[in-house]
């Protein structure tokens, strides 16, 4: 008997010693409500003016431009309106360099400052703020709340807990609503839904967005960013030692200990400034101790820095026991400068490239644009006089608010070359694109190569300075 | 299964026994497993006949299937059919729009010329392509394949601006509606193999009327005087740079000496099929074929003033229409 007791000890600094640790190690299932304090401080003001930022979300769709919604991703009718600009599925690639420059700027702010997003900007964490909020301001504060979720059902708890799942779901409703008057127009959707007179996808929408809302806002909360969030994982990866994120400085703070009236100030002496009031926990909209470390619970949203800082003032401590510091401040490396972050630079420079290419883009549009398609089978024709005919499938769309009319050109001319019915009108309506095709022929012995560059304009007929380009060739017979 | 046993613990084994106590239990697959696996082989049957998965298709009729009443009587031949009908509503005011006109006018009205080339592709490739090549590129009748007769193209090209009957879209219609046999006699037995020799260098060279002997010998008659073909018969043209047949002076002389559908065994065979005949295309799909061979880019502008009879029979104003510039 004596040597089975004996033999965990042994194993202790062995391999097995990994799994000791399994004794202490929780986590979070959500099988218990976190119900977390709400303390002011500079972190909380800050988060307030940040989330407050998603009205926009809300409001931003009943502008209006022009007698038109300011702001409208009409997809029915495969056209995005921003003010003054209509982006048609044409000029959509810059819609991928827009997610870059996005997906970009997150990986850099990461880099920078860890998850600012999670903690400042997501709407998972700014929609839990605000149903907690209500939460605080319907049923009190945690402890009565705590105190509520274990009392048997009673008029008052039956009052509250109505009220409170009530206005989360407005809030849910709203954000459906919200949702889907991005998409099309805001006044003629609420019109049609005062008249319960939606399309299939659009009660599918507003139903799931309600729902959806209500069920991650109010109920799984912070299991949200655990276990459902992918950006939670990836942008771990975004952070080194260099990047600055809540710190507990565990230098300064162990060994921790409570005060006590009346201790030996010798003894005192040893403790660090942690004094374990819990506060930092309490405060943790995800629930997660700050003090073991960086860990995937936690979204840097700074709450506890509020708190600690709030005691360390109490007890009459210099603040920053957690405080925002990177993980070469706390194992005592150089520090170095944010610029002399190379992966941020990189991060950087995508930006600044994705962001070119829109700025090029958006002054690029044109109120036309056409595309030539050479004919393949065949590549030319023999004609009669021994000239070569091309065909060419040319495109033109017309970008402009009303029908125009272009003629077909070339920049270049081979020689001899004719465009047949080079005067004739295209129409092309407004909006649309409109096919036609174009015959050209040059004599055979004038062309000197069997692909010969070629140029197309389609000019406006009314206003010659409107037209647009494409590169095509002219194919002949082998030389 | 000789004996169920288990050394072990009294489970029940296949009897099989490996590496002296590896053994199979027979445990039973869970209930739910069970059922669902029956449920699925009982889907299998009647997905069959619903489908249906029956090929079963006799004197142009074939089973279309049992619906289920839960399921709206879905099959899938309904489902086809439905779609189907969706496609045909949207063409119904074309087609019954296209019933009513001429190929010319087809051609004029810019929406219905269009709705032409888009819905005319299937129907070229199905009925035209197979001589004509696909969009018209012609076929080549040469190699080890057609060793029997080598001559060239298999069928004119469609493209260019030669047309051996004219260029203009009703007579476009007319050789797809009634077809075409042209008729070249074989001259070996005319001609001396001189005579073949300097008829075919003249032809080659795109001057027939170079020598007396493309007079004396008739070939005038069905050619012209100017050598440019007829088109009220179909002679080709020999002073332009588009071949019917093989345009080497091999070739030629092949052609001079056995003639075109002349009968004769090595002859050159030319021959367009009566569609109206063939029964294979309705009116309405002949007029969209002359509409989108003529839109290939060689059609002939039509002439606005002369019948169209008066343009298939008068061969010189024919000819001046086709050495006008191509319209579209």
């Amino acid at each position: 008997m004596s040597a089975q007791e004996q033999k965990p000890k042994q194993e202790v600094g062995q391999v097995t010693s990994l799994y000791n640790e399994h004794e202490e190690w929780s986590v979070n299932k959500g099988d218990k409500t976190i119900h977390a304090k709400r303390m002011p401080g500079r972190f909380r003001t800050f988060k307030n003016f940040t989330e407050s930022l998603w009205l926009i979300f809300f409001l931003a769709p009943y502008i209006r431009w022009h007698g038109n919604q300011a702001l409208l991703l009409d997809v029915n009718n495969r056209q995005f309106h921003f003010f003054n600009l209509t982006i048609l599925p044409q000029d959509i690639w810059m819609v991928s360099l827009l997610l870059l420059l996005m997906a970009m700027t997150l990986f850099a702010a990461t880099s920078v400052a860890s998850r600012v997003f999670c903690g400042y900007f997501c709407f998972q964490s700014t929609w839990v703020d605000w149903f907690t909020w209500i939460e605080e301001k319907v049923e009190g504060n945690p402890n009565a709340r705590v105190k509520l979720d274990t009392a048997p059902m009673s008029a008052d708890k039956f009052r509250k807990k109505a009220l409170k799942h009530t206005i989360w779901l407005l809030i849910s409703v709203l954000t459906g609503i919200s949702f889907t008057i991005w998409f099309e127009d805001a006044f003629v959707y609420w019109h049609n839904l005062m008249h319960f007179n939606l399309s299939i996808i659009e009660w599918a929408t507003l139903i799931a967005f309600t729902f959806g809302t209500y069920l991650l806002a109010g109920f799984m909360r912070e299991q949200v960013c655990m276990w459902l969030c992918p950006y939670c994982r990836i942008q771990a990866v975004m952070a080194d030692s260099q990047t600055i994120l809540p710190t507990y400085d565990e230098k300064r703070g162990e060994p921790r200990g409570r005060m006590r009236r009346g201790t030996a100030a010798a003894n005192e002496a040893k403790l660090g400034d942690c004094i374990d009031c819990f506060q930092c926990v309490h405060v943790c909209p995800t629930g997660v101790d700050i003090r073991e470390g960086q860990q995937i619970g936690c979204i840097t949203c700074g709450l506890c820095i509020d708190a600690c800082d709030s005691v360390m003032d109490k007890v009459g401590r210099p603040r920053g026991l957690i405080r925002y510091a990177s993980l070469d401040e706390m194992s005592g490396k150089p520090v170095h400068k944010l610029y002399q972050h190379p992966r941020t630079w990189a991060y950087i420079s995508i930006i600044l490239l994705a962001l070119g290419g829109i700025i090029y883009g958006l002054n690029h549009l044109g109120a036309m644009t056409m595309r030539v398609e050479p004919e393949r089978q065949p590549l030319f024709v023999s004609m009669s006089d021994g000239s070569i005919q091309n065909k060419y499938n040319v495109k033109v769309l017309n970008k402009t608010g009303k029908d125009i009319q272009v003629v077909i050109r070339t920049e270049n001319t081979l020689p001899g070359q004719v465009i047949v019915d080079a005067d004739k009108k295209h129409l092309v309506h407004t909006g649309k694109e409109t096919g036609f095709a174009v015959f050209i022929k040059v004599p055979r012995e004038n062309l000197t190569s069997d692909v010969t560059k070629l140029r197309f304009n389609a000019v406006n007929v009314d206003d010659e300075k409107m037209k647009a380009s494409y590169d095509s060739v002219f194919n002949g017979p082998k030389k | 299964m000789s004996e169920n046993h288990n050394s072990a613990g009294g489970v029940p084994t296949t009897g099989h026994v490996w590496d002296d106590d590896l053994a199979d239990f027979t445990n039973q697959p869970p209930k739910w497993w069970m059922l669902g696996l029956t449920a699925s082989a009982i889907w299998v049957v009647v997905y069959f006949i619903m489908y249906p998965a029956i090929p079963l298709a006799t004197n142009g009729t074939f089973f279309k299937g049992v619906g289920l009443p839960g399921s709206g009587q879905w099959t899938a031949i309904k489902e086809l059919e439905t779609d189907t009908a969706v496609l045909d509503a949207v063409r119904k005011p074309y087609e019954d729009k296209l019933k009513g006109m001429e190929p010319a006018a087809i051609l004029a009205d810019a929406d219905m010329s269009e709705y032409v080339s888009r819905s005319g592709k299937v129907l070229f490739s199905d009925n035209c392509g197979g001589c004509h090549g696909q969009n018209g590129v012609g076929s080549m009748q040469t190699g080890a394949k057609f060793a029997q007769r080598e001559q060239g193209l298999m069928a004119p090209i469609l493209l260019d601006d030669d047309w051996l009957y004219g260029g203009e879209v009703e007579t476009i219609y007319e050789t797809i509606a009634e077809g075409r046999q042209g008729m070249m006699v074989a001259h070996k037995d005319i001609l001396s193999a001189a005579e073949i020799d300097t008829l075919a260098n003249a032809v080659a060279a795109g001057t027939p009327t170079a020598t007396p002997l493309f007079a004396e010998k008739g070939c005038t008659a069905c050619h012209g005087e100017d050598g440019k073909g007829m088109h009220a018969m179909g002679s080709a043209n020999l002073t332009d740079k588009v071949w019917r047949f093989d345009g080497s002076i091999e070739g030629i002389k092949q052609t001079i000496k056995y003639g075109v559908n002349s009968g004769d065994p090595e002859t050159r065979v030319a021959i367009m099929p009566n569609f109206t005949e063939a029964g294979k295309l309705s009116t309405t799909e002949m007029k969209k074929l002359a509409v989108y061979v003529y839109k290939f880019g060689g059609g002939t502008a039509p002439v606005v003033e002369a019948p169209v009879a008066a343009v298939a029979v008068d061969a010189a104003s024919a000819t001046e229409a086709a050495s006008a510039p191509a319209a579209q």
